[in-house]
């Protein structure tokens, strides 16, 4: 789950107009890397700055490569984003305390979505965990909230009264993940990493493994991890291995998807997908000051399950609501697409600002502008009309159910 | 390397001009519109509208960005190319023909001077 994409055009010093240029030189050294920097810059991807590292927003079109994703495959570098891992007999009690949903529901080979909250509700972070073995947890947390989920953790684990069974680890740094997303992604995933598995959910090749299961392999002289996850709304695999191993399995699902129409994908695409099945992006639907209920995600909330960090504020919002909800709304005519930042409005002859538009962009599949905002709870009916400012004229919208895009069965 | 027309004269910001007696017509390079790729919305001028060089007087959206488009001369405009609008993709694919955006009278004809030629914005854009 990507960080906050940075709008790339921009005016020249000399106050004309500048074409969007895909780096800034000066930046250049003080940008991190993944292993598959050299990779992109083969295929000719175009580098951008993202949350301190030097990825690509695509390789050939954001469009071209979205439609690869949904009709066949797309290869995603995520190796930017972080893992901790949390180990020891007090492990799951203090990840039960830290995050908002019930990880004792997890078997081993298991994983679930989850959220990270601040005393007063409000996400730190969205992120899978995933239970590795019976005391051995995994999270993939955002590239951008590395340093801020490990410094909570590391604050809430001191405080934690059996913080000596508790093992964290922030493996971040040593650690790279790939994403292969698609509907024919099942065909050669097997043949990219052969079973069977070696920990985990017990499987005899990776297709075997179902929706949120994770299983290790043994690949090459190490092993990896392979899980049936993904931020796309497609069916795929995600990937995770020790840095030095991940340039190899790259080239290795490249060639193996490629009959079957795999793409390398930037992280354009990756937005346009996620905003598509309406999937939160952390800096966009999530930050400090919104809650998961706010956000919609109160499904990922266990309040049933022993206490938590955030969980009186959570209880009452779902008790008695909210100031603000996450609404999902299309344009209704041709105009501009959404994008964020953008004001929303009421509609009608007292209408004012309301909120404001926290993702948006032309959809690629459904070929129309969609987006998400925040409004006051009651503009966030399905059907409610919108308006939304774009260079100063406000283009009909309407409030509509997520996520705009489900795969037809 | 990116088409540029021997026929046509450059602005810096990527813009070209067609000029046909005091009659201007403006679109975007090749190199543009491959640095934008996928363009989904086009907004164009007002007919009638005065205009100043280096003024914003159009706007091309990409998936991912919007994009202010400068007008390289003075003058008014007198077309505006509907067709864009109606089919935003012309700009990537016909630049330098369907993909025109809109026609200027000039007002000042001395300005075509201070555009680049079509070897002047070919080292421009290998440059980058």
């Amino acid at each position: 789950m990507p960080c906050r994409l940075r709008e790339s055009g921009r005016r020249s010093r000399a106050g004309g107009f500048v074409l969007p240029r895909a780096l800034e030189w000066e930046n250049a050294r003080s940008m991190k890397r993944t292993p598959l920097y050299a990779a992109h810059q083969k295929l000719g991807g175009k580098l951008i700055e993202f949350g301190g590292w030097e990825m690509p927003v695509q390789y050939t079109s954001i469009t071209d490569e979205h439609r690869a994703v949904r009709q066949a495959a797309g290869l995603f570098d995520i190796s930017h984003m972080g893992e901790v891992l949390i180990s020891g007999p007090g492990a799951e009690a203090f990840l039960n305390f830290t995050l908002t949903n019930d990880l004792s529901k997890l078997a081993v080979g298991q994983g679930q979505y989850t959220l990270m909250c601040n005393e007063g509700g409000g996400v730190i972070d969205d992120l899978y965990a995933y239970r590795l073995a019976a005391q051995e947890y995994l999270l993939i947390i955002n590239a951008s909230r590395i340093e801020a989920d490990v410094s909570w953790l590391t604050r809430q684990l001191a405080g934690f009264n059996r913080r000596n069974q508790v093992k964290l680890e922030n493996a971040s740094d040593v650690t790279g993940a790939i994403a292969v997303q698609g509907p024919r992604v099942a065909e050669f995933i097997n043949s990219c990493f052969p079973g069977p598995s070696a920990g985990g959910t017990t499987v005899a090749q990776a297709s075997d493994l179902k929706k949120n299961q994770i299983a290790r392999f043994h690949w090459g002289n190490g092993t990896l991890w392979v899980s049936r996850t993904g931020y796309t709304g497609e069916d795929g695999f995600e990937v995770v291995a020790p840095g030095p191993m991940i340039e190899a399995i790259w080239d290795r699902i490249l060639a193996a998807g490629e009959p079957c129409g795999l793409k390398p994908a930037g992280l354009g695409a990756r937005d346009t997908l996620r905003t598509e099945v309406c999937y939160p992006l952390y800096g966009h639907e999530l930050d400090e000051n919104t809650t998961p209920i706010e956000a919609g995600l109160g499904f990922f909330v266990a309040l049933d399950k022993s206490n938590f960090v955030g969980r009186s504020v959570l209880a009452t919002q779902r008790a008695s609501g909210m100031s603000k909800k996450l609404v999902a709304f299309k344009m209704t005519e041709k105009s501009a697409p959404p994008r964020p930042g953008y004001p929303i409005w009421g509609t009608g002859p007292a209408a004012a600002q309301i909120g404001q538009v926290v993702s948006g962009t032309q959809s690629p599949t459904l070929g129309f502008g969609i987006g998400l905002g925040y409004v006051p709870p009651e503009f966030a009916k399905i059907g409610t009309a919108l308006g939304i400012e774009i260079r100063g004229k406000r283009a009909p919208a309407v409030v509509v159910p997520k996520p705009f895009y489900r795969k037809p069965d | 390397m990116a088409k540029v027309p021997s026929d046509l004269k450059y602005a810096k910001s990527h813009e070209w001009v067609r000029v046909n007696g005091d009659v201007a017509t403006v679109g975007i390079t090749d190199h543009a519109q491959h640095e934008l790729t996928d363009v989904v919305f086009v907004e164009l001028p007002d007919v009638g509208r005065k205009i100043k060089a280096g003024e914003a007087c159009a706007v091309v959206e990409s998936v991912k960005t919007a994009s202010d488009l400068y007008s390289p001369l003075s003058g008014e405009i007198t077309e505006v190319n509907q067709a864009v609008v109606d089919d935003p993709a012309l700009v990537n694919s016909e630049p330098y023909e369907d993909g025109w955006f809109f026609r200027i009278k000039l007002s000042n004809p001395a300005e075509l001077k201070a555009l680049l030629s079509p070897e002047q914005y070919k080292v421009q854009i290998s440059a980058v």
